[in-house]
């Protein structure tokens, strides 16, 4: 099993767009795309399965909730409860519209952490991570297509020379 | 050109002559002379014999209760006098709001130059048809109340302002001519807005430039300007001024979001029963996805300014802002929660899936709720203070929506016949055909 791949450097998103449905309509495996920022629709094009993060955020939303919903009653209602403003009751519904904001804070407190923190995680990203990109120009103005090779080598170089990229190199990946 | 198909149009015809005939029986039901309100009460309380037996022994020995007593005769009556005209009032106003959303939304997507929506302008344009129709009988309405015809706005009797100090403070803004003529400014320059932009909007269609189109950006632009000024003074003037001691800074706000919602809301459910007609080919799931998302959007919003406005007068306990919520959660606690459900907790839950909003047959569904909840949001804004606790939605209620649905299907399906669906004059109409997201 050869390592090899391609990189097929491109320098502008729309030619890398159209790129990448060519390659993936010629049924070559698209490893991973680097790109300066984030390109609209490219997910789509590259076939990557839909993110599945507004789930994971919904259920940190409502874990949010739920704790948000037992501090509050801890605290105000059974630790030790609070006369504030004329409204002594020591019963949880009772005093609910004024925990509102802080169960709210707490839903959007965790979910968009929570959120954040998973999101870091699954792209495998943190403090003094190396860089994983190939190519620094990816982080300026170019855009790279990493492609494995598979069969004729030759071939696929001169197919990414027609998709218009303006650099084709073959690599050895270790 | 659409065709306004006769099923739908008997549909509606059905609907009004149904509404108009309850209407009507409503009207002649309601209690003519405080015996027959006397008669009510006395049937009312049979299933209650202690209060009965307490209640005789009062009224025959006491002198004071027997004039509490006739008081209190005397208030249901004029409660259940109001009561079919109070029904009339909230559909004739919810149905008229509704259609001023869809126009200040037409006119944001105009200003903001918005290229997802120009295929949908049309549509638009076919709802704020019911404008004129809509508040001409508003306008009726509110003549009406002003000749003393009904007891809705309290504080237009001379009997009631005479002892009462609060109103006599604001009788420089509430008195019946300012207030008609407020009335009569705001309804006017609505119309204009709509007329006029209506007007440019089929021009452009064999247009050679631009020119109707931008006429229409500046017009919107002013419009807004305008809107958002007369749109506050009209929630107090017709419905704040329902309280005539209660106020609420939020509250314009809130009732705007209210109507705004309902109006996105129509157009959605318009574009998508066009749609299953076969009409509009080039509106595709994105479209429909981005007025789901207003929807659930503004419901949100919606609940954000009425939980704000609520918190506030809820926390403070201020007699005279508290009462408000006082009356509504004590005698109308089904209306009242049931339509927080309505109007937060299921478009929450059914329109927060990015799938389910593409989803035709879900987002009508989420569509009929938040109807029926923003109508009944109306509900309790305006019963409170015209029939108190003589609530019930019944005969004049759902007559008053049935007439005022079938009115709007007929005017706004007539209005669409009247130009092709798609303005194809717009400049931004080739990116919203296409628009993917």
């Amino acid at each position: 099993m050869s390592n090899k791949v391609i990189h097929a450097i491109y320098n502008d998103d729309d030619v890398l767009m159209d790129a990448v449905k060519q390659t993936r309509a010629a049924h070559h495996h698209i490893e991973e795309v680097y790109t300066p920022f984030p390109v609209h629709g490219l997910d789509k094009a590259m076939g990557l399965a839909p993110t599945r993060i507004a789930i994971a955020s919904f259920i940190y939303g409502l874990t949010g909730l739920a704790v948000y919903t037992a501090l509050i009653n801890y605290v105000m209602i059974n630790d030790w409860p609070q006369d504030i403003g004329g409204k002594p009751s020591f019963s949880f519904i009772d005093n609910m519209p004024a925990f509102v904001p802080i169960m709210f804070e707490g839903t959007v407190f965790f979910a968009a952490h929570l959120m954040v923190i998973t999101f870091y995680m699954r792209s495998k990203l943190w403090p003094f991570k190396k860089a994983e990109n190939p190519d620094v120009r990816t982080t300026d103005d170019h855009f790279l297509m990493e492609v494995g090779v598979h069969g004729n080598e030759e071939e696929l170089v001169s197919f990414f020379k027609s998709t218009g990229a303006v650099e084709v190199k073959v690599i050895e990946k270790h | 050109m659409y065709t306004f198909s006769s099923k739908l149009k008997t549909f509606s015809l059905i609907l009004m002559v149904i509404g108009a005939i309850g209407i009507g029986v409503g009207f002649w039901s309601a209690p003519k002379t405080v015996e027959e309100v006397e008669t009510i009460l006395l049937e009312e309380s049979h299933g209650h014999h202690d209060q009965v037996a307490s209640h005789d022994a009062h009224a025959s020995h006491d002198a004071h209760a027997d004039a509490a007593h006739q008081e209190h005769v005397n208030h249901v009556f004029h409660q259940l006098q109001n009561k079919p005209w109070a029904a009339f009032y909230v559909a004739c106003i919810f149905f008229m709001l509704l259609s001023v959303g869809v126009l200040a939304f037409y006119a944001i997507q105009q200003v903001a130059l918005a290229g997802w929506s120009p295929i949908l302008f049309r549509v638009m344009e076919g709802i704020t048809a019911y404008l004129l129709p809509g508040s001409i009988i508003f306008l009726l309405v509110l003549v009406l109340s002003g000749a003393h015809m009904n007891h809705l706005f309290t504080w237009m009797d001379p009997e009631v302002v005479a002892h009462d100090h609060l109103i006599q403070g604001k009788s420089g803004y509430l008195n019946v001519v300012f207030f008609l003529i407020r009335a009569v400014l705001f309804l006017g320059v609505w119309n204009l807005y709509r007329i006029f932009s209506r007007k440019n909007s089929i021009a452009q269609d064999e247009a050679e430039g631009s020119t109707f189109y931008k006429k229409n950006f500046k017009m919107s632009a002013s419009f807004l300007v305008f809107f958002i000024v007369s749109e506050s003074l009209m929630s107090w003037d017709w419905i704040m001024s329902l309280d005539p001691h209660w106020y609420s800074t939020l509250f314009a706000w809130y009732v705007f979001a209210s109507f705004f919602v309902s109006g996105i809301t129509a157009i959605a459910m318009v574009t998508i029963y066009l749609k299953s007609k076969g009409y509009l080919e080039q509106v595709n799931t994105s479209h429909i996805h981005d007025l789901a998302k207003f929807m659930f959007g503004i419901s949100i919003f919606w609940t954000y300014l009425w939980f704000s406005q609520f918190m506030l007068i809820w926390y403070s306990d201020i007699p005279e802002e508290v009462t408000y919520f006082v009356t509504r959660i004590e005698h109308y606690k089904l209306p009242f929660f049931g339509m927080l459900a309505m109007n937060f907790i299921f478009p929450l839950l059914i329109l927060i899936n990015t799938d389910f909003k593409r989803l035709s047959w879900i987002v009508v569904m989420a569509g009929i709720v938040i109807l029926a909840g923003h109508y009944i949001d109306f509900y309790n804004m305006v019963m409170p203070a015209t029939v108190g606790d003589q609530w019930f939605i019944g005969l004049p209620e759902i007559s008053a929506i049935l007439f005022f649905l079938g009115l709007f299907i007929f005017v706004v399906f007539t209005a669409l016949t009247k130009a092709p669906l798609v303005a194809k004059g717009n400049p931004l109409m080739e990116e919203s055909k296409h628009f993917h997201y």
